[in-house]
């Protein structure tokens, strides 16, 4: 009997996939987000920080429930999606990207709003005062400076997203190749006493874990933390 | 050619600043005032790294600033070398990429002889280090020299050498000097401290208090009589002279200037070389007739032009004419009574060398 099943497989790549694009977009999406709370003097910085932390303290279950309340055939997103003529995101792996990334987002915020305030104000006043516009600066200042916190966002962001079990069984239910991911593999196996092979998934999920986190600390520079 | 025009209104906590200088398209102009005083805000405010600043900036024929006509060009089009108070280097960068940040920004311009600077400042054997492995003083050099080769119309340097200890500090002094000689661009130099004015500065913004007391040539500037006692220390002359003779047993060097010579601590200077020596108010002596057994080494005849009695205190200022070259004294007014001094008066004004010693 091979180790793991095509179903396994297939589980396992699509929590893989499933962890890249959210890391990926979270990157995207959440920079501009950190920057704006380690920088702005709003009075929204503290709210919309709070809104963001929510799903530290969340149980998976609850913003599941909303999600899915809320991007539903009735809920007010699900009937905007419909009237734009696109598909339904509940029960499909969109849908479970549009999820993970609410769930893992304080993951990738939070380290990079913290590297963003360790640089201060001063390397960017330095590169403004040589020449250096605002895109430049936060491209060869800011980033470089903040990578050891790109860094942790990235590791967290992606081995936050897959180990996420609460929030899929709401949103994304466990359709094979569209929504069965690791965790919900696992669930299956042991619901069914194949304890073996919920044994060599399990495993699997350790071993993505511990690379990523062992990647993290390798990424690190150690160089900058010098000075 | 017209220099800079700042005239602002800042509030920085307990700090209200409320400035109006114009300052000259060339040399060196210092901003010189007690901790506290602003000096800093100010440069930042000039360079544009204070928003909240209302007022007019122009610097040449460049509107930098206009609060009433919603002006404000930002920091990076303003072609500045800000020099800070900490060398502030890039840590993701060796030393020869801190350089390179503003030269390449400048387009890498031709007329900045990059090797030439890295020569002058020392910084040839450091290109590939990294700047966490640097001492102090060659940080701060990395710092200026990274603005200059930023090909800036203006400089502004931020107390570059308070951070510094004696050796590192002399070294980067004498830099600063002979940079001084060859620089085609205005300075602004920030300095709380007034030797380091005497030798690099050329003209002089009195900041106290948020509010400039005083600004005009270095000279002229430092022997007013009329400025407020906070700013004492830092009156006196500034004689500007040449070397002319060196008394190698005695290690003194002889100064010809307008109003005689003197005789000064021998450091590493040759004859010939133009060298400026500060006399502090308060070092010097007045004496009816020229002493004869006396330990002081210097004995400059003048005439004395005014004095300022300066309300309760137990000391005036005496304003002295040397050949054309103003002196200034501080003595008691018990001495200004005793010697039965006035204006138009004959005296000796007597400085000991080791006063003059930089």
């Amino acid at each position: 009997m091979a180790l793991l099943s095509d179903q396994d497989l297939q589980a396992l790549a699509l929590t893989l996939r499933l962890a890249g694009v959210v890391t990926a977009f979270l990157l995207l999406l959440g920079t501009p987000l950190a920057w704006w709370l380690a920088h702005t003097t709003s009075r929204w910085r503290r709210p919309i920080a709070a809104v963001v932390a929510l799903p530290l303290v969340l149980p998976p279950t609850v913003l599941g429930f909303y999600l899915l309340m809320m991007l539903g055939p009735d809920g007010v997103v699900g009937r905007t999606i419909a009237a734009l003529g696109l598909a339904a995101l509940p029960f499909t792996f969109k849908g479970l990207v549009v999820a993970s990334m609410l769930y893992s987002l304080p993951f990738v915020v939070q380290p990079l709003t913290n590297a963003f305030e360790s640089i201060g104000d001063r390397p960017l006043e330095v590169a403004a005062c040589l020449g250096a516009g605002p895109m430049d600066r936060f491209f060869t200042v800011a980033l470089p400076l903040a990578w050891p916190g790109v860094v942790t966002a990235a590791v967290l962001g992606f081995a936050h997203t897959v180990g996420e079990f609460g929030v899929v069984l709401m949103i994304g239910g466990n359709i094979p190749g569209q929504t069965r991911v690791l965790s919900m593999r696992i669930y299956d196996h042991v619901q069914a006493g194949e304890y073996h092979q919920a044994n060599v998934l399990s495993l699997c999920l350790l071993v993505v874990s511990f690379a990523a986190l062992l990647a993290m600390s390798l990424l690190r520079p150690r160089r900058y933390l010098r000075d | 050619m017209r220099g800079l025009d700042a005239k602002f209104a800042l509030r920085r906590g307990p700090l209200v600043l409320d400035v109006d200088m114009a300052l000259p398209a060339r040399g060196i102009t210092a901003l010189f005032g007690p901790s506290g005083a602003g000096k800093s805000t100010c440069l930042r405010a000039i360079a544009g790294l204070e928003p909240d600043s209302t007022g007019r900036v122009s610097f040449g024929h460049e509107l930098w600033q206009d609060s009433a006509r919603r002006v404000f060009m930002p920091t990076h089009k303003r072609r500045l070398g800000y020099v800070f108070q900490e060398p502030s280097l890039f840590n993701h960068h060796s030393v020869a990429g801190n350089l390179d940040y503003g030269f390449r920004r400048a387009k890498r311009p031709a007329h900045l002889d990059r090797d030439g600077m890295i020569d002058r400042f020392g910084l040839r054997t450091l290109l590939d280090r990294r700047v966490g492995t640097l001492s102090g003083g060659e940080r701060q050099r990395v710092s200026m020299v990274r603005a200059l080769l930023s090909d800036p119309s203006l400089l502004l340097f931020d107390e570059p050498l308070s951070a510094l200890d004696g050796a590192a500090r002399a070294d980067l002094l004498g830099c600063l000097e002979r940079l001084h000689g060859t620089l085609q661009v205005p300075m602004v130099y920030v300095s709380h401290n007034i030797d380091e004015v005497a030798r690099l500065a050329d003209h002089i913004v009195l900041l106290d208090g948020g509010h400039v007391i005083a600004q005009g040539s270095l000279q002229e500037t430092l022997t007013r009589l009329d400025l407020p006692p906070a700013l004492g220390e830092a009156l006196g002359t500034i004689i500007e002279g040449t070397v002319c003779g060196i008394d190698t047993h005695d290690q003194l060097i002889e100064l010809a200037f307008p109003g005689g010579t003197l005789s000064l601590p021998h450091h590493d200077e040759r004859v010939g070389q133009p060298i400026r020596c500060r006399i502090a108010a308060r070092d010097v002596v007045l004496a009816r007739e020229r002493q004869v057994s006396t330990s002081a080494l210097n004995q400059v005849a003048c005439r004395i032009v005014a004095m300022a009695d300066a309300g309760a205190s137990s000391q005036c200022l005496v304003q002295l004419d040397a050949a054309g070259s103003t002196v200034l004294a501080r003595i008691t007014r018990r001495s200004w009574h005793a010697l039965g001094l006035s204006p138009g008066d004959e005296v000796w004004a007597q400085v000991k060398a080791v006063a003059l010693g930089a």
